[in-house]
């Protein structure tokens, strides 16, 4: 009879990254298209009054508490969706070296920026 | 004995990639010609090869009706059962056949599968009964209809690895368990017979388990029996954050 | 002495170019560089509201250039793909049970396009008024 040694089965810290990319995921699905069509086409290009994000509104919306966390949300959390598929993608592409790294890479960026964006806000709730 | 093919009839272009262990390097393309019927499977068509053109051709097959789950091959590059995918949805253009994707070739189209067996024996594929198993003198497990619906579908499995060749993370890396043994979890654990989702949770969880899945979802494209494996493990990922929470309060 | 000598197919690294469901689950993957890029362009809108009116002015006007018109309709493109597939394989991940009976996955797909539609209209209307 062949005795097989138990198998040792480590778990995975994916769970974590997951649920960022999963409501980072889910916020980009309903906001973005929308952020972009807004943001970046129909006020740049006069079709929406310009007026309508200018600097006053924005800045006493990023002066209230919520507003600067919904800000901080949409800005931020869609990173932690990008990035985590990015990782996902330099394997499917073949890049085997350095995955701990490429780790480190992606969602430290992920990090870095939340933090920056962070920290502004931060900053203009407190002037 | 070679069957004289009569003008009249159709013909259909077949290519299938040979290789004998004994004598060749590398796989190679072989082209035949058989006559075509609007009634004829892939399977029925490489009996044909075998019997009057080439008895050589190796490929397995046993019950002809999508349930052995032994006739698995790339037809046209995408994986099928041969004895339930027909010529007719591929006539007249040639057809190119080919051995399983992402298992090695033993011989023509015969796959090693052994890899993908021990895959699923390894998640435990039977009921784990919470106290001792129970005679059937003390009566039968019951079930309620909707309990056995919440897995019924993923035990609609004949583990014909189909799922495997088209999962490019099972391509990219061996290591990781899979779309059939995942979806044969989901139906051991999410049945209310079973007790042992503790242990198979620890295969859920690892890096290799479901955690290998960025849910491409051609498994439940190309799965001849609807089992859906991608959902299976899109449930299994729900399941094993909430594991993953729970590890963390209670060590 | 075993003649065995399975032969490995090697997996070449332009395998998601040989199938088109392989090329749409790259396209969809690729979508998160131009919604990475867009979170930065937003991220660099926040600093420039911190910095005063007068930068975050010429951020605004920074916007108006064709090339960052030409980035935002790309990008757009990407992001209205990114939503599709979403909400396409949202029902894999929903197991909500109504009399025994998994939820019809059309009207999971469909809900989600109606809270779309709702989302985006919302946001117009914020925007304007
Ligand atoms: S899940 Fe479907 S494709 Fe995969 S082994 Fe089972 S029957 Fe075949
Ligand atoms: S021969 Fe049994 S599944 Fe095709």
């Amino acid at each position: 009879m062949i005795f097989k040694q138990p198998k040792k089965y480590i778990r995975s810290h994916e769970p974590v990254f997951w649920g960022l990319f999963g409501a980072g995921g889910m916020l980009t699905a309903f906001l973005t298209p929308i952020m972009i069509l807004l943001t970046g086409l129909l006020i740049p290009l006069g079709i929406i009054e310009p007026e309508a994000l200018n600097y006053e509104k924005l800045h006493s919306f990023t002066s209230s508490w919520y507003g600067a966390a919904i800000i901080l949300i949409i800005v931020a959390l869609p990173l932690w969706h990008t990035l985590h598929r990015i990782f996902h993608s330099l394997h499917d592409l073949g890049v085997q070296r350095g995955r701990s790294w490429q780790q480190v890479i992606c969602y430290g960026f992920a990090f870095a920026v939340s933090v920056f964006v962070f920290t502004l806000l931060l900053q203009i709730l407190t002037m | 004995m070679s069957k004289k093919l009569t003008p009249s009839e159709k013909r259909l272009e077949i290519e299938i990639l040979r290789y004998h262990p004994e004598q060749d390097e590398e796989p190679y393309l072989q082209q035949f010609e058989i006559p075509y019927t609007t009634d004829m499977t892939i399977l029925e068509a490489l009996q044909f090869i075998k019997d009057h053109l080439d008895s050589t051709v190796s490929f397995r097959w046993s019950c002809r009706m999508a349930i052995c789950g032994s006739c698995g091959l790339m037809v046209n590059g995408v994986p099928k059962l041969g004895c339930k995918a027909f010529l007719r949805d591929y006539y007249p253009n040639k057809i190119t056949l080919e051995a399983l994707a992402n298992f090695p070739i033993e011989r023509d189209l015969v796959v090693v599968m052994d890899d993908f067996i021990n895959k699923l024996e390894e998640i435990k594929p039977y009921l784990i009964p919470e106290k001792e198993p129970q005679f059937l003198t003390k009566g039968t497990y019951q079930q309620t209809p909707e309990q056995l619906e919440k897995f019924k579908q993923y035990s609609m499995c004949i583990n014909c690895g189909l799922c495997y060749s088209a999962c490019p993370q099972y391509a990219l890396d061996n290591k990781f368990i899979g779309p059939a043994a995942l979806a044969l979890i989901a139906r051991y654990n999410r049945d209310s017979r079973d007790a042992g989702s503790a242990e198979r949770m620890k295969i859920v969880n690892q890096e290799v388990g479901v955690w290998g899945c960025t849910f491409v979802g051609y498994c439940s494209v190309v799965c001849p029996k609807g089992v859906d494996p991608a959902a299976a493990i899109q449930l299994l990922k729900v399941e094993s954050s909430k594991d993953y929470l729970i590890g963390m309060f209670k060590p | 002495m075993s003649k065995r000598r399975p032969y490995n197919r090697e997996l070449s690294s332009d395998w998601w170019l040989k199938d088109i469901f392989y090329s749409q689950y790259m396209l969809r993957e690729g979508s998160s560089i131009f919604i990475t890029l867009y979170s930065l362009i937003l991220a660099w809108g926040v600093f420039r509201l911190s910095q005063g009116e007068v930068a975050f002015n010429a951020w605004m006007e920074a916007l108006q250039h064709p090339l960052s018109i030409l980035f935002h309709l790309i990008a757009l493109a990407f992001a209205l793909y990114h939503s599709i597939t979403w909400f396409s394989l949202a029902p894999k991940a929903v197991d909500l049970w109504i009399k025994g009976k998994r939820l019809n996955e059309k009207i999971i797909i469909l809900t989600h396009y109606i809270a779309f539609v709702f989302v985006s209209i919302f946001c117009l209307f914020i925007i304007i008024s």
